[in-house]
């Protein structure tokens, strides 16, 4: 594991941590590191564990086994005061004070942090979220994308070392999703160490420096290419204008391409080890034998196909 | 990172902000009065004042201090939960002693003004509108100083019990409810020494006061090792 950020300077780890509730396992075994100012995606399917370990982490609720540190402190009771201090929270339901007015609700929270200069904050976290104009609002008459920016600004307000956002476009529709993936991108500019949960995998390709995939066992973890290139082999897809006589003659025994099928007559699929020099050499080879070439491109697999390669093992091993 | 008073007065700052903005509670605060209010005084403006001699009339509205927190109270944790605003809450450094002790002062003020404005206006009704014996019979200095003491007291073991309650169950109703039941005891014993059933020596007020202050001073604690975060935040609702 290589973090993002300062060498060796973890926000975030866990050693084989582990949550039951009775007989039922939350989660179990997870290890996994997060370095400062990484924006680290935590994916899983529903009920794979991903709140519970946020909460956990987050000292809501006592790890059954394993051990975890949190902004530089151990998962302990006596250092429970102390990492809620050091962290904020955005759980996935915003959970305003509805009756209360946007900056009633932060002033409540400035003050239990005990915020030395309460006003500037909320005014600083008001303006990230571009909410200013609608702090004498009551939270009830917000819609919801409006509730989450507030919430993101409520996590905001303590400055905090690590800040955990559990679901954080869950319901949104696409326009306030954008805004909030807006708001992570400034706060990942700024170096804030992110924990990101979410079921989105397009929002965790495009926001995550690294993420984990969660199946109450922890499946894989890396950078998103990484994963992709863990579990896919590489591909060149080739288009001919007409049938190659002896596709098998063009292809085998180029550097870099280690297998090849005929997907249908005009097209093929290279494995290769390394694109870069694949691809030309494709190219030369199918010029040589007289190939009329339409396009040569490299297949690209998501984080969603990794994402439901990973999970799919699992629900056919619970068949089997 | 030691007790914070600036967090418990953020909590009863919020509280109190959302009493006044809930319909409910407002109800709750002005209707509960009147029944307390009522029968002590049908019964002083229509009885002679030998009948009135026995018994400590307006001792009954001490039902004030009884009931009105324990309404609050039982509301304060299970209806946070409910709402889903609690776990926010508990992701900050506050602890649970600060959370409690906030909501329970946030309960305990508007009750006792309430208490004490609601006896203050019966005691001036029968000071103004009573006949001379039935005032002499009502108004006792002992009675007076009594249920000044006794309101706090009643109020504090009503909030302990009623936000006891409400760490420990699911539905906002069922705790309210639960709460209601809970303080009923304590209003029972005023009732019959209200009306005479039990005579109110010295003996038995410094006694019931007593036991009063040891359960208020308790149920702070009692009820802070109730409250469980991981159970709060996880068990269904």
């Amino acid at each position: 594991m290589q973090p993002v950020g300062e060498p060796g300077a973890s926000a975030l780890s866990a050693v084989g941590l582990c949550k039951r509730f009775g007989e039922r396992v939350a989660f179990e075994d997870v290890t996994f590191e997060v370095g400062r100012g990484e924006v680290f995606g935590f994916l899983g399917p529903n009920g794979a564990g991903k709140t519970t370990t946020v909460r956990t982490l987050a000292t809501l609720i006592k790890p059954s086994a394993g051990s975890a540190t949190v902004a530089g402190l151990p998962l302990r009771a006596e250092n429970e005061v102390e990492i809620r201090r050091r962290i904020a929270v955005m759980p996935e339901s915003p959970g305003l004070y509805l009756r209360l007015s946007v900056e009633e609700n932060l002033t409540c929270f400035a003050h239990l942090y005990e915020l030395p200069k309460p006003k500037p904050r909320i005014e600083a976290a008001l303006q990230a979220v571009r909410l200013l104009e609608r702090r004498a609002d009551p939270c009830g008459s917000l819609s919801k994308g409006l509730r989450q920016r507030v919430c993101l600004a409520r996590a905001l307000l303590s400055d905090p070392e690590i800040l955990f956002l559990d679901e954080p476009t869950s319901g949104l529709d696409p326009v306030a999703a954008r805004d909030v993936h807006e708001l992570i991108d400034g706060l990942r500019r700024q170096g804030v160490t992110i924990f990101l949960t979410t079921h989105r995998l397009d929002e965790a390709e495009r926001l995550c420096d690294r993420v984990a995939i969660l199946n109450t066992t922890l499946r894989s973890i890396g950078r998103p290419d990484e994963l992709r290139d863990q579990l896919f082999a590489r591909t060149l897809t080739v288009h001919t204008l007409a049938p190659l006589p002896e596709p098998g003659r063009v292809f085998e025994g180029l550097a870099c391409v280690e297998s090849w099928r005929a997907e249908d007559s005009t097209s093929y699929v290279l494995g290769v080890s390394d694109v870069t020099v694949a691809a030309p050499a494709a190219v030369r080879a199918l010029v040589a034998a007289g190939a009329d070439v339409l396009s040569v491109g490299e297949s690209r697999h998501s984080l969603q196909d990794v994402y439901l390669e990973l999970v799919d093992e699992d629900v056919e091993g619970r068949r089997r | 990172m030691s007790f914070s008073w600036t967090r418990v007065r953020a909590m009863a700052g919020k509280e109190l902000t959302e009493y006044r903005r809930t319909g409910s509670i407002i109800s709750t605060m002005a209707v509960v009065p009147l029944v307390f209010i009522l029968p002590p005084m049908i019964e002083i403006f229509t009885s002679s004042a030998s009948a009135l001699a026995s018994g400590d009339r307006l001792i009954y509205m001490l039902g004030i201090p009884a009931i009105v927190p324990a309404v609050i109270a039982a509301y304060a944790v299970v209806g946070e939960r409910q709402q889903g605003t609690l776990e926010p809450v508990l992701t900050t450094p506050i602890r649970r002693e600060e959370l409690l002790l906030g909501k329970a002062i946030a309960a305990l003020a508007p009750s006792l003004l309430m208490s004490y404005l609601v006896y203050g206006l019966a005691l001036a009704l029968v000071e103004i509108f009573a006949s001379a014996g039935a005032a002499t019979a009502v108004l006792k200095g002992g009675e007076i100083i009594a249920q000044v003491i006794f309101t706090p007291l009643v109020a504090g073991w009503a909030i302990w019990a009623g936000m006891a309650i409400s760490t420990r169950t699911r539905d906002a109703r069922v705790a309210q409810q639960l709460g209601t039941l809970v303080s009923l005891p304590v209003f029972i014993v005023a009732a019959l020494i209200a009306f005479g059933a039990i005579h109110a020596s010295l003996g038995l007020v410094l006694g019931l006061g007593g036991a009063l202050a040891v359960l208020d001073f308790v149920g702070w604690r009692v009820t802070s090792a109730l409250f469980d975060r991981e159970r709060l935040i996880t068990a269904g609702k």
